[in-house]
């Protein structure tokens, strides 16, 4: 598939200092945003939501009530950028499509047995194949986390590189659900894992499981990227979701980024916020650098 | 064994209070980190005071309306026993409030006196929680097949500036009908005599109210006064003594979301008409419902 690209040891990756970690993460928090830069990060990370809906009491209503949110997200703010993407299941995959239209707004879809991806690996591909084939731009799958506990790191591997195979044109995000993985090193290893099968993306978390994205974690996982890069040339993206939901928050995670991967990941295509709430801090937050007042969440659309 | 011997007044060193402010239920300092010093008549340092910004405010405002849904929602004769609770906490910290207030400048007669009502206007109120509803509620008379009353809903988070010659009765008389009709308040305390409101979130702070539903703030009006007045997330703002150029500030300021602006001048809190029903309405919206109903009253008989 990639012959330039030399397949490593799992079973020996990269050791993660915790302690330093953790420690540089919370410096990241120490910075002072104010007025421009402030209004410029915010319009940003409001431009790399995956405006996300993954709700077993998800209707059509709902989905194309998300999507005109998606691309009208504040009316009373004229020239406002719209969400990267629409995060649905796939049976919303169709709907979704039809209601973005020429937006410029993509779909995502989950897959493979999200959010458990305990299903056997074909069903996970025709999972992914019918929501390609709906239209969907991006694909969300999940890695096997079971099998990635037991030390399985192959049958991971082979099935990351699977999906991606059925992917065909779509990205592929890969969901390493590192709240289920226990330590920074696993999560390293599944990262790494991730990308040599062929991930354009590497996801912290579906959402379903606390913790979900963390500083930490996330700075752990664009390391694995940096570190990727320099080996092999080639960029990968990145997605936190889960438990991003203030703006204040946001633009740490901003900060990381622009100091651990630099500005070329400074956009949609390089990184994206997995979250639906995040969003409406972001335009509160916004029009109180408009307008000078305090906002309330009773003059913004219900998300 | 040997006796700790610095137990006498003369040899101890007294430990001296960190006044903070109250909100969420919490007893934070300012965000700002900025305070003002408070001395007694003759010059002796009394305290630190914190000197609010607009963040504090911002976050009392959240935490306001965090706890409005729970506190509209209790029954209107629990909000009474919890009114209650109030006093009976008061009625057993009065010689510190009375020692607190003599060490600002008032006389002992004065300092009892304030104590005292403080603590009859909190029951006074308590009666009124589960009342005033019965005496404001109608049944009105309509043309047509319904049965149509109105009665009174709490209007949310009201901000309030306490007055400024008055150390407890003028917050106490101002709050007590702010939360007995359902609303939680911010309010800024005097910044002549700021002492006893700080402690007066303690007695608050043990006695049952759920956190957020009163947040105490100190520090300058003329400084706040235009967040109190613009934020969007408030719904009513309650003036007391301020002059005339601060209410008129207060009023533009107030028309972003329709607030509703009341100034309680030149009412003597020591005096019956510092105590009312009407208090609690001012801070009340009707709500009329038209419930059909077959025929109306037997007006018309159908059998």
């Amino acid at each position: 598939m990639k012959p330039n690209i030399k397949i490593p040891d799992f079973s020996n990756t990269a050791i993660v200092d915790q302690v330093g970690v953790e420690e540089r993460a919370s410096r990241f928090t120490k910075r002072s945003i104010k007025n421009e830069t402030k209004m410029n990060g915010l319009l940003l990370a409001l431009n790399m939501i995956d405006l996300t809906t993954l709700e077993g009491k998800d209707t059509v209503g709902k989905v194309k009530q998300l999507c005109t949110k998606a691309v009208h997200l504040h009316e009373a703010y004229p020239g406002l950028p719209t969400v990267a993407a629409v995060c649905v299941y796939p049976s919303m995959v169709g709907v979704a499509k039809k209601a973005l239209g020429d937006s410029g707004v993509k779909v995502a879809s989950v897959s493979t047995a999200f959010p458990s991806g305990q299903a056997p690996t074909q069903v996970k591909i025709d999972d992914t194949k019918y929501a390609v084939e709906n239209g969907a731009d991006e694909i969300d799958m999940v890695i096997s986390r079971g099998k990635f506990l037991q030390g399985e790191y192959n049958f991971v591997f082979d099935e990351i590189a699977l999906i991606k195979e059925t992917c065909g044109d779509a990205r592929l995000k890969v969901i390493l659900e590192t709240g289920e993985l226990g330590t920074y090193d696993r999560v390293r290893k599944a990262s790494d894992i991730a990308m040599y099968a062929g991930a354009d993306f590497i996801k912290t978390s579906t959402g379903k499981i606390s913790p979900a994205a963390t500083m930490p974690v996330t700075l752990v996982m664009l390391e694995a990227i940096r570190d990727f890069y320099y080996k092999t040339g080639k960029k990968i993206a990145m997605k936190p979701a889960g438990g991003i939901s203030k703006a204040k928050l946001a633009l740490h995670y901003l900060v990381m980024l622009n100091e651990v991967l630099g500005e070329d990941w400074m956009n949609n295509e390089w990184f994206r916020f997995g979250a639906s709430s995040l969003a409406n801090d972001l335009l509160m937050q916004i029009m109180k650098q408009k307008t000078g007042i305090y906002q309330s969440s009773n003059y913004f659309s219900i998300d | 064994m040997a006796k700790i011997n610095n137990t006498n007044e003369e040899q101890r060193l007294e430990v001296l209070k960190t006044y903070k402010i109250y909100v969420g239920g919490q007893f934070p300092r300012t965000e700002s980190g900025r305070y003002y010093v408070l001395k007694s008549k003759n010059g002796d340092h009394l305290a630190n005071v914190c000197q609010c910004s607009r963040k504090d405010f911002r976050d009392a405002v959240l935490a306001a309306r965090n706890a409005f849904g729970g506190w509209s929602a209790r029954a209107a004769f629990n909000r009474g026993q919890i009114l209650y609770r109030i006093a009976e906490m008061l009625e057993g910290r009065k010689s510190q409030f009375v020692d607190e207030m003599t060490k600002q400048g008032l006389s002992l007669k004065q300092a009892n006196e304030e104590v005292n009502l403080s603590i009859e206007r909190l029951i006074y109120y308590a009666g009124w929680c589960d009342k005033y509803q019965a005496m404001a509620s109608t049944v009105n008379p309509v043309a047509s097949s319904h049965f149509n009353f109105s009665s009174p809903e709490p209007t949310g988070v009201v901000s309030v500036l306490a007055p400024n010659d008055s150390p407890l009765l003028g917050l106490v008389s101002l709050m007590a009908p702010i939360i007995a009709g359902g609303n939680t308040c911010v309010i800024l305390a005097s910044s002549k005599y700021p002492l006893s409101a700080v402690t007066f979130g303690e007695v608050l702070g043990t006695s049952d109210l759920s956190g957020g539903v009163v947040n105490i703030l100190t520090g300058f009006v003329d400084e706040l006064l235009p967040y109190f007045a613009d934020h969007m997330d408030v719904n009513a703002i309650v003036l007391s003594d301020q002059g005339e150029p601060q209410v008129t500030l207060a009023k533009e300021k107030s028309v972003f979301n329709l607030k509703r602006v009341f100034q309680y001048k030149n009412i003597n809190w020591l005096t019956e008409k510092g105590q009312s029903p009407y208090f609690i309405l001012d801070l009340q919206e009707i709500k009329t419902t038209w419930h059909p109903i077959e025929n109306i009253g037997g007006a018309k008989a159908s059998y």
